[in-house]
């Protein structure tokens, strides 16, 4: 019984958090590796253009509420979702066009793009809030939990609650759905191949006929789609703040690095492990070992191996030591 | 350039003097932050404590009809070299008899152990809430009528204490007024006999809180206290122990409360406690109604202005005498009872009850009362979330 208490208190604050939590990052990583990959530069745009995509699924769930339109239990977002991707979809790229392409035309450096791409992020970060406002919006409906902590708790007597809600459980089936579909593009269809092949060579690719404004606009398509996604997911998860987006930056751009850059596999596993290094490095473990020993070795203090104070200094760590030992990250991606 | 300078110094003197001798008139220094960054609360604050000082004037009450002049000088809030100099020159060269001020508590601090000290010079500060204000020393010569960040955690335990909470976890907003009020509660708490599981920070607009729940989770204990904003940090704090049935019941300071509480959690915090600054007393509306449109009398410490100018002019009367030596010890007297009641506009009423001997007690607009020598008791408005919204308890 201890046994089972103890892996549902550490199933209900550690494991599902941190999978939705990676699933959401890994998303993001997915989207920076993308770009970095194929056009070669770090968008530091990213986080908000995620809160773009969020916001116009945002507008289109709360026109959809209006009219009395739902799919229950699941929530609305996910029908407004398409909608979203494509209106995200056009405003990258109509940024492209008017500001990428130019500095693509003069083969500017890496450093112009990325400088290039923190003024796009002031952009959108004022066109966010300029639309939607700066504060909190709520626009989750449909059932919360699939498994709710108070009924898990009376249906096995346990001592511990799990709680599983709607958003960690459509995050991770999301996020495995859209990985596996990305990869299946990648490696099988035509035009993932082609952008594989830009992406390795960019001058091979050309010479054997690739047309390079296609492959671009096609992992702007793609990105859009992942970002819209990860953004919406994140707001279900939640809530929506344009600013939170633009802190969701540095874990994103951490679990890219640490995975290696322009490598979509180390993407994901980035994702997760800077998702669980955070919650269980900073973990107070005290409740889980009170199930586990026996009552002499029962710990009196919290077991915490580090204040929450520090769990973004964790990530920083861990990314610091990657970049020590393995300067192309834990796969292999391309050096920064 | 040397004639001029000394000719300038003479007739500084010569008007100095001519000042120290009229009799007529009692300077008080209005010491506040006119540049800084609380400059847009400062000219209101002043213009509530300068409201006070024509009231009395117009009374011709004060120490046998003596003048009330105000004197500013600019606190800047944050520069205590700045500041300081400003207080020694409306002690030494505008012969000020008592100061109505400085706003932030880092100046206070600054002015009280530079200039205030030494010179023997009163203080009352309308805005200075630091709890460190309390243990400095003071000689009896400091006050202030904003209550110290403390006293709320005082009054925190105590509602826990009263509802039953054996234990309890807290996490808090990694500042100064997170901070300060998750030490104080603690010690207040522990000192009430119950015990604190945990006091974790937690920063604001993070994008995940999953570490910070877990930790507090894991602590354990019948009320989670969450010293942060009902905008920020703490509300994602509160979603995520409500999520995870780590926390049904939370107790919530005054950061936390606001209509969004109500609006983003409502029913799922049933039984939940806070506290806000805040009081019943008529003094208050009496204030408003008085002010009426002279100034903004909804910003920020206009009242707690009125009262400290009010108090300083009160405690001369009471000593009948407008030096800082002689009233100083009156100042707690005509704050707290006993004595007949004293609401804003009531002033001259007061001054003519002291003029015969009587007593007073001060309420004025924010309910003024002195404990544990100078610091402002404070009133709160206990509040409980009820059918998901916030209903008053009590005032304490």
């Amino acid at each position: 019984m201890d046994f089972l208490n103890a892996i549902v208190a550490l199933s209900n604050f550690v494991l599902i958090p941190a999978m939705a939590y990676g699933s959401q990052l890994a998303l993001g990583a997915l989207g920076v590796t993308l770009i970095y990959g194929i056009l070669r530069f770090s968008n530091f745009a990213h986080g908000d253009s995620m809160a773009f995509g969020a916001m116009v699924t945002i507008l289109i769930t709360w026109w959809f509420q209006s009219m009395g339109v739902s799919i229950d239990p699941l929530p609305t977002a996910l029908l407004a979702l398409p909608f979203g991707i494509v209106g995200t979809a056009l405003m990258l790229l109509a940024t492209d066009r008017v500001v990428y392409r130019f500095y693509r035309r003069v083969k500017a450096k890496p450093i112009i793009f990325v400088m290039a791409s923190m003024g796009v992020m002031f952009i959108m970060n004022g066109v966010v809030r300029f639309i939607i406002g700066p504060d909190d919006q709520r626009f989750a409906d449909g059932a919360r939990f699939i498994i709710n902590a108070r009924d898990f708790k009376e249906w096995s007597g346990l001592d511990e609650g799990l709680a599983f809600k709607t958003s960690q459980g459509l995050t991770i089936v999301t996020a495995v759905i859209v990985v596996a579909a990305l990869f299946w593009f990648l490696n099988k269809t035509r035009t993932g191949k082609s952008m594989r092949a830009f992406s390795d060579n960019e001058d091979l690719a050309l010479l054997s006929g690739i047309n390079p404004e296609r492959v671009v606009m096609i992992t702007w398509i793609i990105v859009a789609g992942l970002i819209t996604i990860a953004g919406v997911l994140y707001g279900l998860d939640k809530s929506f703040k344009p600013f939170t987006y633009f802190q969701l930056l540095l874990p994103i751009f951490a679990s890219a690095i640490v995975g290696g850059l322009g490598n979509p596999l180390g993407a994901i596993a980035g994702g997760f492990v800077i998702a669980f290094s955070e919650v269980t490095v900073t973990y107070a473990w005290k409740k889980v070992a009170t199930y586990l020993l026996p009552e002499s070795l029962e710990p009196s203090s919290l077991v915490q191996l580090l204040s929450t104070d520090y769990k973004f200094a964790v990530s920083f760590v861990i990314l610091i030591v990657v970049l020590l030992f393995k300067p192309t990250g834990l796969f292999k991606g391309q050096s920064v | 350039m040397k004639k001029f300078l000394m000719a300038t110094a003479a007739t500084a003197l010569v008007g100095g003097a001519a000042y120290a001798d009229n009799h007529e008139t009692i300077k008080i220094g209005t010491i506040l932050g006119y540049t800084g960054p609380i400059e847009s609360l400062t000219p209101h604050m002043a213009d509530g404590a300068e409201l006070a000082m024509e009231e009395v004037s117009a009374s011709g009450l004060l120490l046998g009809g003596m003048k009330v002049e105000s004197v500013r000088a600019d606190s800047t809030c944050v520069d205590s070299a700045a500041a300081t100099a400003a207080a020694e020159k409306l002690i030494t060269s505008d012969g000020v008899k008592g100061l109505m001020g400085p706003d932030c508590s880092g100046v206070t601090g600054a002015v009280l152990a530079n200039v205030a000290l030494p010179n023997g010079i009163v203080m009352i500060s309308p805005s200075a809430t630091s709890p460190g204000l309390s243990t400095a020393e003071d000689n009896g010569l400091f006050f202030r009528t904003a209550p110290s960040d403390a006293r709320q955690s005082a009054i925190m335990a105590e509602i826990l204490r009263e509802n039953g909470a054996e234990s309890v976890a807290v996490t808090y907003t990694n500042n100064d007024y997170g901070k300060g009020m998750a030490d104080a509660f603690k010690a207040a708490f522990e000192a009430a006999g119950g015990t604190v599981t945990i006091v974790t920070a937690h920063e604001d607009g993070k994008a995940d809180y999953t570490a910070e729940v877990g930790a507090l989770a894991s602590a354990g204990g019948d009320v989670l206290v969450v010293a942060g904003y009902v905008d920020q940090g703490g509300a994602g704090i509160v979603r995520g122990a409500l999520d995870t049935g780590a926390f049904d019941t939370f107790h919530f300071p005054d950061g936390m409360i606001g209509s969004n509480l109500e609006a983003n959690f409502g029913e799922e915090i049933e039984g939940s406690s806070g506290q806000v600054p805040g009081s019943d007393s008529p003094g208050n509306a009496a204030f408003v109604e008085m002010v009426g449109d002279k100034f903004d009398v909804t910003s920020p410490f206009t009242g707690e202005s009125y009262d400290a100018a009010a108090l300083l002019l009160l405690a001369m009367q009471a000593a009948g005498s407008a030096e800082p030596g002689d009233y100083a010890s009156k100042v707690e007297m005509v704050a707290n009872a006993p004595g007949e009641q004293i609401f804003p506009g009531e002033l001259a009423k007061g001054l003519q009850i002291l003029a015969d001997g009587g007593e007073i007690d001060y309420v004025g607009a924010t309910a003024v009362e002195f404990v544990d020598g100078g610091e402002a008791a404070g009133s709160y408005r206990q509040i409980k979330i009820e059918g998901g919204k916030m209903v008053t308890v009590q005032y304490r």
